[in-house]
């Protein structure tokens, strides 16, 4: 044990509030662009401190705890929501030498870790007392966990084919190519249903601003809304960074360019699958929850689970079959 | 790395994730206004006087989905063993291995499907 046991995931999460202050401001950007705005460009050179003055905007607010809410569950619920979405990170392997927690069930530990935000978003609407943030909770809930499904069963095939839960060793096996082309539909399911638990377009029905004005965090104010917020963008940092492994190789090289760094490679990867979240984002429009739920259940279960199966058979053919 | 370490350095990043809200919001109590009145503290109903108890009920479909999702999510408990050995099972046992998977998803798939034939999944 070195001082880097309690230094190294102090630098982590001051990368990953960098990360979220810049995501935030190239969101906005990308957005803009899309829709032929400029986005912002008031705060700083190019706008480059709008996020800063946002968050010191939410940090001078009032706080006001609604007088009917929970209050010990109304203040603990933000944490509940944030806790589990640094404490995945610990397992994400960047390069081979930057590894955080090596351990044995990796990829377990993400999925198990990451389904306690749910409990987070619950606590959150319920606590709140107030009927727009409990319909908002429910619908939240009933989506994660609706989602977590289709998520957790796509990623067998990947696990199948490397033989391992442990993160480092899926990269590993992917030295000679990507799981994103044998496990192609697992790509697919994984990468929709991982927009689902983001709560990102079109899967943004939580936050359904025309019809539950906010959702689970209608009375949140200040710091406590930063709170979930920052989870959400965290989240997008960890699901950006376990696909990249999962299935674009995490810092295996493309083309065997080897001279580039590895840690350039999961960058590049990791930015690349930032940026289609936010395209997406300006691209679709908010889909319905019947037909949220409908595509969960009656599409991406089905189909992780012929994926599983598919993967299972693959393996016998000969020639291809070391790919599965 | 050691198998221990691994684990401290995990509870480091729970710690972690513990320490900076409360610190932030602790920060931020020396720097907010407090200024409650009973105005403030009133639920938000879009700008009208909140009428009957917040608490209100709300759709029972949302259990069946619970219910749905404790049988899938027991299901892939069972998958991810079975993955993580599957190629060295495959090798011990042939194709006995996959055979069997597909009957025990098989059970799980009929229950889905009867889910879907009660409609349950439909929400309207």
């Amino acid at each position: 044990m070195s001082a880097m046991t309690f230094l190294g995931p102090v630098v982590l999460l001051l990368l990953v509030l960098g990360f979220v202050t810049i995501a935030i401001l190239f969101e906005r950007k990308v957005l803009g662009w899309m829709q032929g705005r400029v986005g912002p460009v008031q705060v700083g050179p190019w706008g480059l401190l709008q996020t800063v003055a946002d968050v010191l905007k939410l940090l001078l607010k009032e706080d006001i705890i609604p007088g009917k809410a929970d209050r010990i569950l109304f203040k603990i619920a933000p944490v509940i929501a944030f806790v589990p979405a640094f404490a995945v990170l610990a397992v994400i392997p960047y390069t081979d030498r930057i590894v955080f927690a090596d351990i044995g069930v990796g990829l377990l530990y993400f999925i198990a870790i990451s389904s306690i935000t749910t409990i987070g978003i619950l606590v959150g609407g319920w606590s709140s007392n107030n009927k727009y943030a409990l319909l908002g909770a429910m619908r939240s809930a009933a989506q994660m966990i609706s989602y977590e499904i289709p998520l957790v069963m796509s990623v067998v095939g990947v696990i199948m084919a490397a033989g391992s839960l442990n993160l480092t060793e899926i990269v590993k096996a992917q030295e000679s190519l990507w799981f994103i082309l044998p496990q192609l539909i697992g790509f697919v399911v994984f990468f929709v249903a991982s927009l689902a638990e983001l709560n990102r377009t079109p899967f943004d029905l939580p936050e359904a601003e025309s019809e539950l004005v906010a959702g689970y965090h209608v009375e949140y104010t200040g710091f406590r809304f930063a709170f979930f917020m920052l989870a959400e963008y965290v989240y997008v940092f960890a699901m950006a960074g376990l696909t990249t492994v999962l299935y674009l190789g995490g810092w295996n090289p493309l083309f065997g360019w080897t001279f580039l760094p590895p840690i350039v490679w999961f960058a590049a990867k990791f930015l690349l699958i930032v940026f289609i979240l936010f395209w997406i984002r300006a691209t679709l429009p908010r889909i319905r929850l019947d037909q949220l739920m409908q595509l969960g259940w009656k599409v991406l279960l089905p189909l992780a689970l012929v994926n599983i199966f598919l993967s299972a058979l693959f393996k016998e053919v000969s020639g291809i079959g070391n790919f599965f | 790395m050691d198998y221990a370490e691994s684990y401290v350095i995990v509870t480091v990043f729970i710690l972690l994730g513990v320490a900076l809200p409360v610190a932030a919001l602790t920060m931020g109590r020396l720097l907010r206004p407090h200024q409650p009145t009973t105005d403030k503290g009133i639920s938000y109903e879009s700008g009208v006087d909140p009428t009957g108890d917040s608490w209100i009920q709300f759709n029972v479909r949302y259990y069946l989905f619970a219910l749905l999702f404790v049988i899938f999510d027991v299901e892939t408990v069972f998958l991810y063993p079975w993955a993580v050995a599957y190629n060295d099972l495959r090798t011990d046992v042939g194709l006995f291995i996959l055979v069997e998977m597909l009957i025990f998803v098989f059970f799980l798939v009929i229950g889905l499907l009867y889910a879907w034939k009660k409609k349950v999944l439909e929400w309207t």
